[in-house]
């Protein structure tokens, strides 16, 4: 089954993150993929993250399917007008590349080339609008396709964002302009979150909660006051302050894993963003007992 | 310098034919150029001409007060605002009236040369294709670091600030509580996709 049926099928579905290097060195990447590929349904690939300047989003989700594993290729609205997104997803569709991450993305002027121009010619759900009509074979000009490309489009919702009103109301707008599923912003508020699945479940579009490993207390407070929509609770900071340095990722582990527990019977599945911790992503999933 | 173009009739007609409704007409600065005549035209036809106030400067907010202060009375049992102005005299008078929904009944383009001088904390960027009456009156485009047109990114902070400035307010937050207080929010939902159409800044009024 492929990340889609599965979804469908109402399999509790894990996916995880491959940030692309700064540069060509992508290989060790793939390879940590492949350690957890027998755990992981499918592997999302960001667009130039945090709008600091990478490898393509496009290159690696191809390298993956090489390896036989399932990408999820992220697109943002950050750095290409509207015929350079269709075109890309018209290479992707070629290239084997089935579910597409649709988001806004970051501003340019977080990032690492501050300088460059913002497109956002088209936003999260313009660009959804955009992927649906090129299944039904029509660019957005309204010409015809010669072959019609299949993708399984997806988008993201934050769950702890104020007001959540108006996270909802655009979750469904997405909805609307075609996403089939969700990937949440970190969640670290299991109360939180289960009010807000109370709203969200009623769409019936399924939703995979978002996990970000917490390297350290500093981590976790930055977040707090700069990450819109994150909460790390307290008691979390605590264990993480605690810690000793080498202790930190056992300490991180056992959070995700009593997060990722706490999420089962919430979501469709969960969301993994190791964000360059990587390698315990095993160890989160098998604290969390898959 | 910029230029108002009247909206197409029937995303205006409804609006004007409802007896409640207010209108502003801004004969402006030397800058603007107003299409007043069939403005004037269009009124007559809908005999709304004494419903209607010729002012100048809506873009000054001191003296869009005084003007809504003159009209108070009639502004009390107005349900709606139509502004024919630029698009920083309808963002003004819907900052200064926030509990009434104000609609722009011009589109503003660009053409050559300087714009209007004094627009202060609003601006208009002479997009042609006037968001306002979707928006409460808070320009998407200008208000917006991303300039999005279908709702926030994820990027504002916990007190409504924006990713790229944290002494910005998220131009959609504030779209949201103003759409909020109108008891329009639905307008968030209801509407399709927008998508901005860009020939329009390039091509502004040399397109006839």
């Amino acid at each position: 089954m492929n990340f889609e049926e599965k979804l469908k099928s109402g399999k509790f579905v894990i996916t995880s993150e491959i940030g692309p290097p700064k540069g060509t060195n992508i290989m060790p990447h793939i390879e940590e993929a492949e350690h957890i590929k027998d755990k992981v349904d499918a592997f999302n690939v960001t667009d130039l993250q945090s709008s600091v300047m990478r490898l393509g989003s496009l290159a690696t989700s191809h390298l993956l399917i090489e390896k036989g594993l399932e990408p999820v290729f992220q697109m943002t609205c950050r750095d290409r007008n509207r015929l350079a997104l269709q075109s890309d997803l018209l290479s992707a569709a070629v290239l084997g590349i089935r579910n597409v991450l649709i988001l806004t993305g970051d501003h340019t002027v977080l990032g690492d080339h501050p300088d460059a121009k913002p497109v956002f010619d088209l936003d999260s759900i313009s660009l959804l609008k955009v992927v649906s009509d090129l299944m039904k074979g029509k660019d957005m000009a309204g010409n015809e396709l010669d072959g019609v490309p299949y993708f399984f489009p997806g988008a993201v919702v934050s769950p702890g964002y104020e007001p959540q009103e108006l996270q909802i109301i655009k979750m469904e707008k997405k909805i609307e302009a075609g996403a089939k599923f969700f990937q949440t912003q970190a969640v670290y508020d299991l109360v939180a979150f289960e009010k807000f699945m109370e709203k969200a479940s009623k769409f019936g579009v399924p939703v995979l909660g978002g996990i970000v490993l917490l390297k350290s207390a500093g981590m976790a407070k930055f977040m707090n006051e700069n990450v819109a929509g994150v909460n790390v609770p307290e008691r979390y900071i605590k264990m993480m302050a605690e810690a000793d340095k080498k202790d930190r990722p056992k300490v991180s582990i056992q959070i995700a894993a009593e997060l990722i527990k706490g999420m089962k019977n919430l979501c469709s599945g969960i969301h993994i963003m190791p964000l360059g911790w990587e390698k315990y992503v095993p160890d989160v999933l098998d604290a969390s007992g898959f | 310098m910029l230029i108002t173009k009247l909206k197409e009739r029937e995303e205006i007609l409804s609006v004007l034919n409802s007896k409640n409704v207010f209108i502003f007409k801004c004969f402006g600065c030397k800058e603007v150029y107003l299409p007043e005549g069939e403005i004037d035209l269009l009124l007559t036809e809908l005999k709304c001409m004494e419903r209607m106030a010729r002012v100048d400067y809506l873009c000054r907010e001191e003296f869009t007060v005084k003007y809504l202060g003159k009209y108070a009375d009639v502004l009390k049992k107005a349900d709606k605002i139509v502004v024919f102005s630029c698009g920083v005299g309808v963002q003004v008078v819907a900052k200064c009236i926030p509990e009434t929904p104000v609609i722009p009944g011009c589109d503003t383009h660009y053409i050559n040369g300087f714009q209007g001088l004094t627009t202060q904390d609003v601006d208009c960027e002479m997009c042609g294709q006037c968001w306002l009456n979707l928006t409460g009156g808070i320009c998407p485009i200008t208000s917006c670091s991303k300039s999005l047109l279908n709702g926030p990114c994820g990027g504002a902070n916990k007190d409504g600030k924006c990713e790229v400035n944290k002494d910005m307010d998220c131009g959609w937050v504030l779209i949201y509580k103003r759409l909020k207080l109108l008891g329009e929010e639905e307008i968030l939902k209801r509407h399709s996709v927008n998508i901005r159409d860009y020939k329009l800044i390039i091509n502004g009024d040399k397109k006839e």
